[in-house]
């Protein structure tokens, strides 16, 4: 298993049965496939739909895309409306869970993930609303990235929010954001608590059992 | 009443350094036969506010790589390459909005408040520059107002007053810009005669557009 789908099945069994839920272009995209069956969950694109699915081949709809403009499909009981309504779920408190990618996050749970001074400035899109307003914030990213820790002392790329994240899952570790910092909540399959240590900059409280990753099939 | 335009004629309203609210999400459902027109007429030094600039060849993106555009008032340029480009040389000034944000100034624009209180952008640098006003313990971002000489719209269909619907995600900013600008310009997938359209199902109520463009004659 690769450590995306391997990040993707993790996270999947975060989503519960009715969520409403967000995920970032990407990464997070990955997490639908992993859904466990019998649990019933609503997408958004936050471009203007609940209850979109992945892309029939042979009927694609140049008005019904994602919001990277890729084409979708939308489910029986889907629903479409505009950018305002679309974000008053995300701001309003209407959003149960979004998936984003990240760049860094800090000690005090801090997401850095819209841009690179100098290098990349894509824009924040939606990011910011999907931080600030969503009722849990799960960041989906790689550990490491070029042998450097995403999981820092303190961001020093921009923040996206001062909120704090409710959980982070990598392809080595799930730490969950917390009042008195992070805290090492599952090791991936294969991993030790002291290879986690070892590839993280920021410092990380270790209770006394953290169990292996359980993982969606 | 006459609100059918040819569309030549309705872009030539247009001048050079106007400000013009464009709806689309990654082109999907912006007026695009109106920005192909904007490149035919070379419409320059244009202050263009819309969620995205698309790709290079793509809706908005047409008018950035044409060098049409002077300022951009957006939420991501992450998929124009070309956009990013202009902004680094200086080309282009650039503003970049949380897309909720962006999407409530229009709003605020078209119905008359004098801005909004958003929690988003908070401690980050989007703050820079702007009054914070506390409310229950809370603190949020006073955000002003946009609004625009034009607004050009894509719908799907328009009947002969003006009123619109839209489709799926093509829906997007296209209803809130429709209420923020000056002079209104639709263009419609279809057009269709008054009373087609009920009265539940119109999205943007004639009495906001105030071009609608005409379809292309068909021969054969």
């Amino acid at each position: 298993m690769d450590e995306k789908t391997l990040i993707a099945k993790r996270v999947a069994l975060e989503l519960a049965d009715g969520d409403l839920v967000n995920l970032g272009i990407g990464l997070p995209t990955l997490v639908a496939r992993y859904i466990p069956a019998g649990r019933h969950v609503f997408f958004q694109s936050e471009n203007g739909i609940v209850g979109m699915s992945g892309p029939i081949a042979g009927a694609e709809n140049p008005d019904l895309t994602d919001a990277g403009g890729n084409p979708i499909s939308a489910l029986p009981g889907a629903a479409s409306f505009d950018s305002a309504m679309s974000f008053g779920l995300i701001r309003g408190g209407h959003l149960d869970i979004t998936v984003l990618g990240g760049l860094q996050v800090d000690e005090e749970g801090r997401l850095a993930n819209w841009m690179v001074p100098g290098k990349m400035v894509p824009g924040m899109g939606g990011a910011m609303d999907l931080v600030t307003g969503a009722k849990r914030v799960i960041v989906a990213m790689q550990h490491s990235a070029k042998g450097e820790s995403k999981i820092v002392k303190r961001c020093t790329l921009p923040l996206t929010s001062v909120r704090r994240v409710s959980l982070v899952v990598t392809d080595m570790a799930v730490i969950e954001p917390t009042e008195k910092g992070l805290v090492l909540r599952e090791v991936a399959p294969g991993v030790s608590v002291q290879d986690v240590l070892k590839a993280t900059e920021a410092e990380l409280i270790v209770p006394a059992n953290v169990p292996e990753m359980a993982l969606a099939a | 009443m006459k609100k059918l335009i040819p569309l030549a004629d309705a872009v030539a309203l247009i001048p050079d350094g106007a400000s013009l609210l464009i709806g689309g999400f990654m082109a999907v459902g912006s007026p695009h036969r109106v920005i192909d027109e904007l490149v035919r007429q070379r419409k320059r030094d244009l202050t263009v506010i819309g969620n995205d600039t698309a790709r290079p060849g793509q809706g908005i993106g047409k008018l950035v790589v044409e060098k049409l555009v002077r300022k951009v008032i957006t939420s991501h340029i992450g998929l124009n390459p070309e956009t990013q480009r202009q902004m680094i040389t200086g080309e282009i000034e650039m503003e970049l909005v949380p897309q909720g944000t962006l999407a409530e100034r229009i709003r605020a624009g078209g119905v008359g408040l004098g801005g909004v209180l958003t929690p988003t952008g908070v401690g980050t640098t989007v703050e820079e520059g702007k009054q914070t006003v506390e409310i229950d313990g809370k603190t949020f971002l006073l955000e002003l107002p946009i609004k625009a000489d034009f607004a050009l719209i894509g719908a799907k269909q328009a009947d002969y007053y003006g009123n619109l619907t839209y489709a799926l995600t093509a829906r997007n900013f296209n209803p809130l810009m429709a209420m923020a600008a000056t002079t209104v310009i639709a263009e419609a997938e279809d057009i269709v005669p008054l009373g087609c359209i009920p009265p539940d199902t119109v999205v943007t109520p004639s009495i906001l557009v105030d071009h609608v463009i005409a379809q292309e004659k068909r021969h054969g």
